[in-house]
């Protein structure tokens, strides 16, 4: 495969999220928000073809829905997951995997989307509410996206709500089955991570070009583990950048990441 | 048996203090009118439950919220319902937050007539920290602990649906009836909203019966209101407005903005509202929402 000659740090941020569905097999490839959308969609073009997706409607799709404006009935329905069924038959049953942008993540891989400071009965910021965060973080596999990678989002002690479950030893409640608690990747702005590190602790496994493993530990807010090999994130191909365009043809993508900067290759 | 109601009517069935589950799911198919007639009315105190999308907020700035039980609240294109939002940081709101699946399990228990069902949902989290929510153990030989969702008792539930019939028959069309079935069945009365009101359904629309999602039995009131929907959206009839939702939640930034939106859109009847967003032909051709 030839390797494209230019492409943005969003693409090649979409092509390793990507990643986090390969092998999956047949389960709902969720990407909330532009960029895991995106990757679902490539994922499912590319390595991992069993995927099942939605139309971000009620409707299952084989062919990933485009972003952005288009004819209502452009998408042909497959299959039907309504979010009237959502629970019963994606949720609970653990056929899922979600990749989600959440406002603060912790050490222990605990996110929060509820609200910030303050108190449950007076936040300072409300936000969206739990949604169905405590539920996709106990019964099936989740990755998270991250624009911005900062110590406001990687904070440093416990996330102010922790709407979804994470690896957190003290808020193991005995006699709970949280044996499904499966999280696989975190891709931000700077660099890939995975759960890989001592108890489930957060570990950069790889460096987007340029950035430095001091860069990504002064950026979040508790310690990172580092692989025992750190290897670089790779170019998007020609072929994988293709299918991203041909996926958001609106460019939608070149919101994501502030200045839409380019991407590198080492 | 002819279960129509006029809206006053509807309204007028209703008391403070009760426990009202609103169907639909964040910015689709709200029973708006029917909020709207609540929103007119001296009713307060209210506890609403619902997956909640602009009539959330409206409630809550025309001060009708006492407690609101949610999964979320939100607009979609529009995340954060500026309202809801302004209620809660004014720390005025009691609140009990779900999980959006615990939610639908709250209901179904109410509707099996059972204190609570079990699940593996909201453990670990702050949700259950927060709720006050008590586990069970599996009696079996796995002895699991599992969190014991109460059942989510309605005293009313609204929903809107495209077609009615007097004797309580509906039809739900559209890709998406979310949990409007299980709101109903939770509720010692349901009263729903219908674009269209016929004498009876299998002279109407017999071939349409399996988008009877609730059974008659459930439903207590039946109310014309056609695109009675809007601002949210009625598919496949009508779109969202969003221009609409975005100029509703624009005034929530101004002073006084609820008070001017209340009079100038809201208003004294729901007779002259189509005209007062718009008109009844703009409403209808609303564009479907793409996702």
């Amino acid at each position: 495969m030839t390797t494209a000659p230019e492409f943005t740090l969003c693409e090649q941020l979409i092509v390793a999220a990507s990643e986090a569905w390969r092998g999956n097999g047949e389960l709902v490839a969720t990407g909330i928000g532009p960029a895991p959308r995106l990757a679902a969609g490539l994922a499912k073009l590319t390595h991992t073809p069993e995927l099942m997706m939605t139309d971000g409607e009620a409707y299952l799709v084989e062919d990933p829905v485009p972003l952005g404006p288009r004819g209502y009935d452009d998408r042909k329905a497959a299959g039907y997951l309504p979010f009237s069924r959502f629970f019963d038959a994606a949720v609970w049953s653990g056929k899922r995997h979600a990749m989600v942008t959440p406002s603060q993540i912790d050490r222990f891989g605990q996110t929060n989307i509820s609200y910030l400071g303050g108190t449950y009965d007076q936040p300072k910021v409300q936000m969206l509410g739990a949604r169905g965060f405590p539920g996709n973080s106990i019964c099936h596999i989740n990755s998270m996206f991250v624009p911005a990678h900062s110590k406001r989002i990687f904070v440093e002690g416990e996330v102010d709500m922790v709407s979804s479950v994470g690896y957190n030893p003290a808020r193991r409640t005995p006699g709970v089955d949280f044996s499904r608690v499966d999280l696989r990747l975190i891709v931000t702005d700077l660099c890939v991570m995975d759960f890989g590190g001592t108890d489930n602790a957060i570990r950069v496994v790889m460096l987007h070009p340029g950035v430095t493993f001091e860069q990504v530990q002064e950026a979040t807010g508790f310690a990172l583990e580092a692989a025992s090999e750190i290897t670089e994130t790779p170019a998007p191909t020609a072929e994988q950048l293709a299918i991203i365009a041909q996926l958001d043809p609106h460019r939608l993508r070149a919101g994501v990441l502030k200045d839409n900067p380019a991407g590198k290759r080492s | 048996m002819n279960k129509q109601l006029t809206i006053e009517e509807f309204v007028a069935s209703l008391k403070s203090g009760m426990t009202i589950g609103i169907a639909g799911w964040g910015p689709r198919r709200k029973p708006m009118a029917l909020v709207r007639a609540i929103l007119r009315s001296e009713l307060t105190d209210l506890t609403i439950v619902a997956y909640g999308g602009p009539e959330v907020g409206m409630l809550c700035a025309a001060g009708k919220v006492k407690k609101l039980i949610f999964g979320f609240v939100s607009m979609d294109a529009i995340p954060l319902e500026p309202y809801f939002r302004k209620a809660r940081e004014a720390g005025t709101l009691d609140i009990l937050e779900l999980d959006e699946g615990m939610l639908q399990w709250g209901l179904k228990a109410a509707a099996f007539r059972l204190p609570f069902l079990p699940t593996h949902v909201g453990l670990g989290t702050d949700v259950m920290t927060h709720g006050g929510f008590k586990t069970v153990q599996s009696p079996y030989d796995d002895g699991e602990v599992l969190l014991a969702m109460p059942a989510l008792k309605l005293d009313a539930a609204l929903l809107h649906v495209h077609r009615a019939d007097k004797l309580g028959n509906i039809q739900a069309l559209g890709p998406d009836t979310y949990y409007d079935e299980w709101f109903a069945r939770a509720a010692d009365r349901t009263f729903v909203s219908a674009e269209e009101v016929v004498d009876r359904m299998d002279h109407s629309y017999p071939e349409d019966a399996r988008a009877n999602i609730v059974e008659r039995c459930f439903i207590h009131g039946v109310v014309e209101a056609p695109l009675g929907a809007h601002p949210t959206s009625m598919p496949p009839s009508y779109g969202w407005d969003m221009k609409h939702l975005k100029s509703y939640a624009d005034s929530a930034r101004e002073d006084g903005g609820w008070d001017r939106y209340f009079a100038d859109t809201i208003g004294a009847d729901e007779a002259g509202y189509l005209d007062r967003v718009g008109g009844k032909d703009a409403v209808a051709a609303l564009p479907l929402p793409i996702f």
